[in-house]
């Protein structure tokens, strides 16, 4: 029900998301979503890959700071209403969204929208109860 | 003009005998009040009768911050509690201040010294004093206060902040002396040139800076962009607050210590030897007079060097050569004192944040501007932005409560901080003074 998600610090200075990308990239680690968020000192960088584990060593060896965290992946249809439809649920609930990033997945067609939210399990409750699919997560590690 | 012809161009010899005299009462009261002071004499093997001569005073123990943190905070006082007229105090290295008290005396002695100060720097009866040290508990505003007051002019009591404000009064007021930190002098005229206020259109003539380190080239600018002669002036809360040292209009070159009230001397930082006149080490007080918070040989970690050449200003008193630096890590921000580890200190009061940190110090708009740099770890990292701000913001509040100094707190990446076997350089100064 839940995907892990690995979060980077990245103080804000030239070339530190291109060495997160060639330390992925030299460990065979496939990214599969990212999405950075930013301030005027530091940005935080999320990423959900193929194999969290290993990703998260090799970067800690590299010397970043790394968490991780669970999200959740939607499934949702490629068409106007499909996003406001989750969100109706999650208002509808009172659960916040902390965070949320989406892609489009390239066999089906359909949107895969990552949320973060402040009551993970009273959200995934909800969703499931509105009858919204949630996906796994080696679903999403192995888009 | 001389404030006190007679004590102040006293010959030499007279001067000492007259220190002497001072010394020899302040150690037996210091001996016969002060259970601290008496157990580190006994422990040194010296009685207040071995004093017979000045030299003599190098046979009395130092005293360090650490020896006031250790009686926080009236434990040092020599007189009873009810003698006590003022207290004033200054940021200490763990979070505890370091406190020092007055009896009417010691006030009465710090105004006649501040009278002195302002005289030496060129001020005189009939001034308007535009007195804009803080006042509160550092000594810096209410010194000068007392002083002009007895010089006979005119306190501006108007405190730090607010330089719009500080500039109209001054038009309006028709300010003749200004009384306060070197940069904020700077801040002041940067102020100026935006309120398109001609520094040439003010009655200013003279001011008098001090409560932080800055040189001969902050001077000159100081000097030309307020159309005003600009003197430097010493003291720190131990000793008795602004007043122990300052320099004379005429030559502008060393303050002159007014040797009646402290004795300075100058020790090797590492032996703690005294050195010959006109040699570089740390700057040491004695307090003469002092009833309520007397020192004796307290260490201010101040490099400074005496100057005993006679001076054209008619004073007989030495000099002691603007402060070049410091012994220890202690940094002046806006004239407060900061020492690294009081930064560590609210670091490590906070979970999981880790004591990878650096300070830097830089001066923007002629104001200190300080920021802290800490090391992100996994501890303390989130992927929500809101939790890491409220971290840094939190940190931020935590050092201003502490110090009273406001920083500016970035996150950094682990291992950014520069180190050196294994140390790592807490401190990048990159003010130019």
């Amino acid at each position: 029900m839940k995907v892990e998600q690995i979060s980077v610090f990245l103080e804000n200075k030239s070339g530190r998301l291109a060495e997160v990308a060639t330390v992925l990239a030299a460990a065979g680690i496939n990214i599969r979503a990212l999405s950075l968020a930013d301030t005027t000192d530091f940005g935080i960088l999320r990423l959900i890959v193929n194999d969290t584990e290993k990703a998260k060593q090799v970067l800690k060896d590299h010397g970043f700071t790394v968490g991780k965290t669970e999200v959740i992946g939607v499934e949702v249809a490629d068409k106007p209403g499909g996003l406001a439809e989750i969100l109706n649920v999650m208002k509808a609930n009172s659960i916040n969204v902390e965070y949320m990033y989406a892609f489009v997945q390239k066999s089906a067609g359909n949107a895969v929208i990552i949320f973060r939210f402040d009551e993970l399990e009273k959200a995934i409750e909800a969703l499931q109860k509105a009858g919204i699919r949630i996906m796994k997560g080696e679903e999403i590690y192995s888009v | 003009m001389i404030w006190n012809e007679e004590f102040e161009t006293l010959p030499r010899e007279a001067l000492e005998a007259l220190q002497l005299k001072r010394l020899k009462n302040l150690v037996e009261r210091v001996y016969t009040a002060v259970p601290y002071y008496r157990e580190k004499m006994d422990k040194a093997g010296v009685k207040p009768t071995d004093i017979k001569s000045l030299s003599d005073l190098r046979k009395l123990p130092f005293t360090t911050k650490e020896d006031l943190r250790l009686n926080y905070p009236f434990g040092l006082f020599a007189v009873p509690f009810e003698k006590v007229v003022r207290i004033h105090a200054s940021s200490g290295t763990t979070g505890k201040p370091t406190v020092v008290g007055y009896t009417k005396n010691d006030i009465d002695a710090w105004a006649e010294l501040m009278a002195r100060t302002l005289s030496a720097g060129g001020a005189h009866p009939g001034d308007v004093v535009h007195n804009a040290y803080g006042y509160g508990l550092f000594t810096g505003g209410l010194g000068a206060h007392y002083g002009a007051e007895r010089l006979g002019a005119a306190v501006i009591p108007i405190s730090g902040g607010n330089s719009k404000r500080q500039i109209m009064l001054m038009q309006d007021f028709g300010s003749t002396v200004l009384m306060c930190t070197p940069s904020y002098a700077l801040n002041l005229a940067d102020v100026m040139k935006e309120m398109n206020v001609d520094p040439k259109s003010l009655k200013l003539r003279v001011g008098l800076f001090g409560a932080e380190p800055w040189s001969e080239n902050m001077r000159q600018e100081i000097e030309a962009r307020l159309n005003i002669k600009a003197i430097d002036i010493f003291g720190l809360s131990e000793v008795m607050g602004p007043g122990v040292a300052s320099e004379c209009i005429e030559e502008k070159h060393g303050l002159h210590v007014f040797e009646d009230y402290f004795i300075p001397e100058i020790v090797n930082p590492e032996t703690f030897e005294p050195v010959p006149h006109g040699e570089l080490g740390e700057l040491v007080f004695t307090t003469l007079t002092k009833e309520a918070f007397p020192v004796i040989r307290y260490r201010t970690k101040d490099l400074s060097r005496i100057i005993d050449a006679p001076c054209s200003c008619g004073r007989t008193f030495h000099r002691m050569q603007r402060i070049t630096g410091r012994t220890d890590d202690m940094l002046i921000i806006r004239g407060v004192n900061v020492f690294p580890s009081q930064i560590e200190h609210v670091l490590m009061s906070i979970e999981g944040v880790e004591p990878h940190y650096q300070i830097i110090v830089d001066r923007q708009a002629s104001l200190d501007i300080m920021e802290v740099q800490v090391e992100v770890s996994e501890n303390i990292f989130s992927d929500e932005i809101k939790v890491l701000e409220k971290l840094g913001k939190r940190i931020e509040r935590e050092i201003k409560d502490l110090l009273g100094v406001s920083c500016k707190v970035k996150l950094v990446e682990p291992k950014t901080i520069q180190r050196s076997e294994g140390k790592a350089k807490r401190v990048i100064d990159n003010r130019k003074l």
